[in-house]
């Protein structure tokens, strides 16, 4: 899982796996899902020493300098360790946001703070109406007596419950579905006008509807201008299809791991389950998958800055996403009883996997720009 | 990340301008004729079409892409042997032999006498040298260490008797090279000898077996009394087992055909392209499509892998079995495409139509659905994808049985 990394990035993910392995036993990781906030708050303050919340920003903005390859290596942990926390919220989705947005003076006020741990963000971009469309915006944004007024509603906010200010893509300008015409706006979550309904996930993440009821905001909080909101949110939302892909990625591998392990030592027949070659043949198509879908993962991961970004990026999500879910349902039966239970992690990692599906654009979603993009038409070969 | 972004990935400038090279090379070297046959899924493409391509290849130095300088190959770096590899299939152009450059050659040069390589590496550079692979027999399929085709020693020679099976293209080979049961008195993996034989020798006879698309290119080989020089052993006598297993785990890099897929896959889209649909046509299909870019992805992760797995690692072990599992399920999903594509047209038999000027749909189309059973046995030869799923559960997941 470590080809091609340097050597600090090698020791950073030994560090992470680490500290997840002694901190984070998954007996205390079902009693962080089960508090308030969903998350162990003291696990959380480790990671944010180690790095992981500085570890993909640029150092002018308080990060360590690195990039998706940093992301990937997190979400792969995380996803072995089945890590709930508002990681992907404010890091990956607000922080980014913000970051690729063209606001020098939000970046200075919220991005160091993320990276210190201090600050928590999120982006509020999915609509009712929209399914999975980016560009599919009905909250909007007025200018009204030289003060602007955002009004709509935004559904499934991962991390909202925890966000100091929420990232919201609103239209200024234009038809509901136009591609033209989204901002982003950073606006505190406390300010007047802001409602909370917060939920929970199947992967125990928290999750919020956020009600914007006429919310008065000026110019400054608006951080692109309505022709770059939405190549913005597709990067950034690009991003974090790369960061779940690694995360489901690091999920497959562990329940195929623990799966092998099982049927190794789990005797039925007076013999192990392993021997059986039927068994060995699905453990085999388990192991295949987690393969093919880490080189789906490096792929989506270095070609987040290139031109490549859009094929890769989704052809990553509609091979990771398919295989973790079969993976990870293989991984339920061939525990047969005990792996529909409660205190074993298995099941877990198919709810996590069910949620990474439904999030940012499932298979058919995605299968969908891909055939509409000219580079499918044409070749493979890209 | 810098081992993951260079390899096959075609961004340093030297291995594009060695790509532009080959293009041009094939552009104005490939036969027109061979160029269709090719483009027909190799519909009708024999072994005397690999040999005429070989000699061509030969006279530009690049028919042996594996091989070192001293041995007559060009002493290309791996990543300008995947390149030239992917651009023969995106040009339309046929792969070098396999049998030859890919798999006896590098045994020649890793196991071989001097004289052998000397009688030897010339003609399977240059074509002349047309191989079949006697390993699989009757009672040695799968469970190829079976094997009991006898080679008796008898002074400096071997006498064989027995035969061998599923044979392809022994109706053209002027040699084989074979596994071959020199002892049968230890476990059976020993005892086995590995002896290039020339097919001209009396007592041996070839009898086709037609397979079920209507292809000629399988056999079953007889031999009585067949007399073999010492001198053609390659390897020890009786640790033929170990070598012939070298030469599968080379079959075995480029059996994801992951470039010819690229190619079908191509061409299912050129006749997507073409295929009349409601007021368009079928590549404006939102289901046709995505059943496309399925194919695609499932593609693309055979290519990622490939790449990864094969730069990445030193020495590749039974992983190189996921590749070709993968790889055959995917080209068979390809070709299913393609008839797929042909709609109604997806049944004919090209035998009958190819010949007709007022055929319905161009030459090349008409051999999808042959060439689609044709596939069927990539999932069957060089290891079974259920054979080497045992292969993965025992050396890479450790199960045992």
């Amino acid at each position: 899982m470590t080809e091609g990394l340097t050597d600090d990035q090698k020791t950073f993910a030994d560090s992470l796996d680490r500290l997840l392995t002694d901190t984070l036993p998954f007996a205390r990781r079902q009693a962080a899902v089960a508090t308030p906030g969903g998350f162990d708050e003291d696990v959380w303050r480790q990671l944010v020493e180690l790095g992981c919340m500085a570890a993909a920003f640029p150092e002018e903005h308080g990060g360590l300098g690195g990039g998706p390859e940093e992301l990937m290596i997190i979400g792969e942990k995380f996803g072995r360790h089945l890590v709930t926390g508002p990681f992907l919220a404010s890091v990956v989705l607000g922080g980014h946001a913000v970051l690729f947005a063209d606001s020098d003076a939000w970046k200075a006020r919220v991005l160091p703070g993320v990276a210190g741990g201090t600050k928590k963000l999120a982006l509020a971009w999915v609509e009712r109406q929209a399914r999975h469309d980016l560009h599919d915006v009905a909250t909007s944004v007025r200018a009204a007596n030289g003060r602007w007024v955002l009004s709509g509603r935004k559904d499934v906010v991962p991390g909202g419950a925890q966000a100091d200010v929420i990232v919201v893509s609103a239209r200024a300008s234009g038809d509901r579905r136009d591609r033209d015409g989204i901002v982003l706006v950073a606006v505190p979550a406390d300010a007047p006008g802001v409602v909370r309904l917060d939920e929970r996930a199947h992967d125990g993440n928290r999750v919020s509807t956020i009600l914007l009821d006429g919310v008065e905001v000026d110019e400054t909080q608006l951080l692109t201008t309505p022709d770059r909101g939405l190549a913005v949110l597709e990067r950034v939302i690009d991003h974090a299809i790369a960061y779940v892909c690694a995360d489901a990625a690091g999920s497959m591998w562990q329940v195929f791991e623990t799966t092998l392990e099982y049927l190794k030592t789990r005797q039925q027949f007076d013999r192990t389950l392993g021997s059986f070659q039927a068994l060995q043949h699905r453990l085999v198509d388990l192991y295949i998958d987690c393969e093919l879908s880490w080189s789906m993962v490096l792929d989506a991961t270095q070609a987040l800055d290139t031109p490549q970004r859009r094929h890769a990026v989704s052809s990553a999500k509609v091979a990771v996403g398919e295989s973790a879910r079969r993976v990870a349902e293989e991984g339920v039966q061939l525990h047969g009883g005990i792996g529909m239970t409660m205190d074993v992690p298995v099941g877990h990692h198919l709810k996590r996997a069910v949620v990474m599906n439904a999030s940012f654009g499932d298979a058919d979603h995605h299968l969908g720009l891909l055939a509409s993009s000219p580079v499918s038409r044409e070749s493979n070969h890209v | 990340m810098c081992a993951f972004y260079l390899p096959g990935g075609g961004v340093s400038e030297d291995i594009e301008q060695f790509r532009e090279e080959v293009r041009v090379f094939i552009r104005e070297a490939l036969p027109d004729d061979l160029r269709r046959k090719v483009r027909r899924e190799h519909a009708g493409f024999t072994p005397a079409d690999t040999s005429r391509w070989m000699r061509i290849l030969h006279e530009r130095g690049w028919s042996c892409p594996s091989w070192p300088v001293e041995h007559g190959g060009p002493g290309w770096s791996f990543e300008q042997q995947y390149v030239f590899e992917r651009e023969l299939a995106l040009n339309d152009a046929p792969h070098v032999s396999v049998f030859s450059a890919g798999m006896v050659g590098p045994a020649l040069i890793e196991f071989g006498t001097e004289d052998q390589k000397e009688r030897f590496l010339p003609g399977l550079a240059n074509g002349d040298i047309i191989l079949c692979q006697g390993y699989s027999e009757p009672d040695a399929g799968s469970d190829l260490a079976s094997l009991k085709c006898r080679a008796d020693r008898d002074g400096d020679d071997y006498v064989i008797n027995g035969s061998k099976i599923w044979t392809s293209d022994a109706t053209w080979a002027n040699w084989m090279f074979g596994l071959f049961r020199t002892d049968s008195s230890g476990r059976k993996q020993h005892g086995i000898t590995l002896l290039l034989v020339d097919m001209a020798t009396p007592g041996i006879s070839v009898h086709p077996i037609p397979t079920f698309e209507g292809g000629e290119e399988l056999n079953q080989v007889f031999f009585e009394n067949v007399r073999v020089p010492g001198a053609n052993r390659l390897g020890p006598e009786h640790e033929g087992w170990s070598i012939g297993k070298y030469i599968l785990s080379l079959e075995r890099f480029g059996s994801a055909e992951v470039s010819r897929t690229m190619a079908m896959l191509d061409r299912v889209r050129e006749i997507a392209a073409r295929e009349p649909l409601r007021d368009g046509y079928l590549i404006d299909d939102a289901d046709f499509s995505k059943k496309l870019v399925r194919a695609g992805i499932a593609l693309r992760q055979v290519e990622l892998t490939e790449r990864r797995l094969l730069f990445a690692a030193d020495d590749l072990g039974a992983e190189a079995s996921l590749l070709k599992i993968k790889g055959t399920e995917v080209q068979q999903q390809v070709i299913s495409l393609m008839v797929e594509a042909l709609g109604p047209y997806g049944q004919l038999d090209p035998e009958d139509m190819s010949a007709r000027d007022n055929a319905p749909l161009p030459d090349a189309a008409h051999h999808a659905g042959k060439v689609c059973f044709n596939l069927r046995k990539s999932t069957i030869w060089g290891g079974s994808s259920e054979v080497l799923r045992n292969i993965i559960a025992r050396s890479v997941l450790e199960l045992r049985s």
